[in-house]
């Protein structure tokens, strides 16, 4: 089958290309891309419409094995399609965790029966990610475990930490971590500040996450593993890491769209749909995390989709789970709220969604060069419509988003040259 | 003016002129006490229940006594934390509430957030009676009662809360109340009980009680939570009652005419002594009896009923 995407304007931050071309794809892959090429083809008119590379997600929670009543492989897949995503990255808080390759081939097998997108399992840094043992990594990279997280739990004994990135340092496989310090973080259930105190809900200060980013960065550069800063949500965060990079430690960070656009001010303590972990900070920390998506200190914007059902979202705020679903709000958001109010550049938005994700997780996506893959997102910049989570494909609908008036929805995303969404509905 | 609260959830929510009215009503209510008979007919035919997840004597008897003032038929429902299974819905509570055709819920949740989310789920008023570190609106305004009967007025009185500020939510209500009001607030703790950001409610914050205590015209002591030193929240009870204390020689550095709360029960000896109770500038037992004068004028209220059918 050959496709003709005509006349989109296309962005591929790999080649620092933004033109108005024309992609043909042929098979699985793309096989040229350049002003006014013809068929024979069958053709998608793109003109009005970018064609950009398919997003990658670095975490997502898929439900399986052990929370199938939340997410499914097929519904969060079919989810991050209709969000212009072609890969995702799997978290490891399933039950049981990720942490055996019999559990990675496991998720490996229920994504070729029933995924719409790529899936790239996460595999656990340490058993059980109890923080104590290591993981089989070796195993576990070669069963296709793309990067080594322990999800939402920090690895809390420094001398564990350091030996798993001292292990893994002989793997080129990325150690994802989560920054918050439990004992500092205590029973908080939300930003410590002013709101928090008002609400008289439990505060997670700053503090928290910022004594782990630094302990996490100098053990990076005492052992030259790859490590990844999960969600990075502070302004004193965004300045360590920023002075590591400058000092060459082979560090990467990313940040969520929530924490990019929400902050500790807009929490409902009585609706726990605004219980995100780590917690939503102050418009000055916003505002650093901009700053450093933009130069470059963070590299990727991750969603950290993690759905509940409705008996979740009923608790009360100290009893509800943590985290919201987001992989079919991530672009909208980002297009409306960062680019669309100049905040972030075009490219730099794909790059954070595409280009830097793919690579991190060694995904053959994330650039629209001759022969590559043909993961595909094309996107209606102009498309207005407002956010309703029950008519999304997400089995869950846990998220502060809905009701939202949006510019900018992907219309049509395709993976390894086949449509797997046209018209803004997923097909098959 | 009419009355547009459907529930009592927070003291932030309500105006100064909302307050006020409470206020003038429990005064109206504290008058009913005098009388024999002391039934008021306002709330006949109406189900009030009493939703306790926290263990309190105090306040669900305030209210029990409000609630029966006014002719409701009253159920307690107590619900020991041992026995709540943890994350129980607040919708499925709610739910059952509905079926027994409650009228008013009054509720105490250990969660902050729960008399809202009940508010917004059930058709009844609700009213809170503490939830969490959040609120507890109807001990502020039986404080601020308190104050106005014997000073006349809170503009410009300057009111010290002293203790455990960082869990308290009678600090809280009493904060928002006490400064709509037109009082001046100070707080005097240790700094692991004081919570971040008060500076922006435009709350002054002391960490040394001698200094202040002499500049206050209301000093309202905060009960100490014994499981707060085994947290690590300050060293021991001894040492606490040596800086935080309200105790007999600290009297003398009050003013001849200042008042002194507790919301109650005081643990006597350590955040309070039982001279510093008997003092004559002390109106602790008063604040048990305004709290059945203050509930009632809130139940009333949120019935929609007038203030001048009342006194009449």
């Amino acid at each position: 089958m050959r496709w003709l995407l005509k006349g989109g304007r296309v962005i591929d931050p790999s080649r620092d290309v933004d033109a108005v071309l024309d992609v043909l794809v042929e098979g699985d892959r793309i096989a040229a891309i350049g002003p006014d090429l013809a068929g024979p083809a069958q053709e998608l008119d793109c003109r009005g419409k970018l064609v950009v590379p398919g997003l990658v997600d670095l975490r997502a929670h898929l439900g399986e094995p052990g929370r199938e009543e939340a997410e499914t492989v097929a519904s969060a897949t079919r989810a991050a399609a209709a969000g212009g995503f072609t890969a995702l990255g799997a978290r490891t808080a399933t039950d049981p965790t990720i942490d055996d390759p019999a559990l990675v081939a496991f998720v490996q097998d229920r994504a070729r029966r029933s995924a719409a997108v790529r899936v790239y399992p996460l595999a656990a840094l340490t058993k059980g990610r109890a923080g104590i043992e290591l993981t089989e990594m070796g195993a576990l990279r070669d069963a296709g475990a793309a990067a080594f997280s322990d999800d939402d739990r920090p690895v809390t004994n420094a001398g564990v930490l350091r030996r798993a990135m001292e292990y893994a340092s002989m793997f080129d496989v990325p150690i994802m971590v989560h920054c918050e310090d439990p004992d500092l973080a205590g029973e908080g259930v939300m930003h410590e500040g002013f709101h928090s105190t008002i609400h008289g809900l439990r505060g997670i200060p700053g503090a928290a996450e910022e004594v782990l980013v630094a302990r996490d960065l100098i053990l990076a550069e005492l052992t030259g593993a790859r490590v990844h800063i999960s969600h990075v949500t502070t302004a004193r965060s965004v300045a360590l890491i920023r002075e590591a990079k400058r000092r060459g430690i082979r560090v990467t960070a990313d940040v969520t769209p929530h924490h990019l656009i929400l902050t500790d001010e807009d929490v409902q303590p009585d609706d726990a749909r605004w219980k995100i972990r780590p917690p939503l900070r102050p418009w000055s920390d916003v505002e650093a995390l901009r700053e450093g998506l933009r130069d470059g200190t963070i590299d990727c914007i991750a969603t950290d989709h993690m759905p509940h059902p409705p008996a979740g979202t009923e608790l009360e705020f100290d009893q509800a789970p943590w985290g919201i679903i987001g992989l079919e709000t991530a672009l909208p958001i980002v297009l409306d709220r960062l680019v669309g109010t100049g905040a972030l550049s075009l490219k730099a938005a794909v790059r954070a969604m595409s280009t830097n994700p793919a690579r991190l997780l060694g995904a053959p996506g994330g650039t629209l060069e001759l022969g590559a893959p043909a993961d595909i997102a094309v996107i209606d910049p102009e498309a207005e419509r407002v956010y309703d989570p029950a008519e999304g494909y997400s089995r869950s609908r846990n998220t502060p988003f809905a009701g939202w008036a949006l510019r900018g929805w992907p219309v049509a995303t395709m993976v390894a040259g086949r449509w797997v969404v046209q018209e803004g509905r997923v097909i098959g | 003016m009419g009355w547009a609260h459907r529930s009592l959830i927070r003291m932030r929510d309500l105006t100064a002129e909302d307050i006020v009215r409470i206020l003038d009503t429990a005064a109206a209510c504290k008058d009913i006490f005098r009388r024999a008979v002391k039934k008021l007919p306002t709330l006949r035919g109406q189900v009030m229940v009493n939703l306790f997840y926290e263990p309190s004597t105090r306040t669900r008897t305030s209210f029990e006594l409000a609630g029966k003032w006014m002719s409701a038929d009253v159920v307690n429902i107590a619900v020991p934390s041992s026995s709540v299974v943890k994350g129980e819905s607040v919708t499925d509570t709610a739910r059952t509430l509905a079926a027994l055709g409650a009228d008013i819920v009054v509720i105490r949740h250990p969660a902050a957030g729960v008399p809202a989310m009940l508010a917004r789920s059930v058709g009844a008023a609700v009213i809170n009676a503490g939830d969490g570190m959040h609120e507890h609106p109807t001990q502020a305004l039986l404080d601020i009662f308190t104050i106005r009967e014997c000073r006349g007025t809170l503009a410009g009185l300057h009111v010290l809360i002293v203790g455990d500020i960082l869990h308290s939510r009678v600090a809280r209500s009493n904060i928002w109340g006490l400064k709509r009001l037109g009082a001046r607030v100070t707080v005097a703790g240790p700094p692991t009980l004081i919570p971040s950001g008060l500076e922006r409610l435009g709350v002054g914050v002391s960490h040394d009680l001698d200094r202040v205590l002499p500049r206050a015209d209301v000093v309202n002591v905060l009960r100490i939570q014994r499981e707060r030193q085994t947290s690590g929240l300050f060293p021991s009870l001894r040492e606490y009652t040596r800086l935080f204390g309200l105790t007999r020689e600290r009297l003398q550095l009050l003013k001849p005419d200042a008042l002194i709360l507790h919301p109650g029960p005081a643990n006597v000896g350590v955040e309070i002594d039982r001279e510093v109770m008997d003092d004559p500038r002390a109106r602790i037992e008063e604040q048990v009896t305004n709290g059945v004068a203050v509930r009632m004028a809130v139940l009333y209220l949120l019935m929609g009923g007038r203030q001048d059918a009342m006194v009449a």
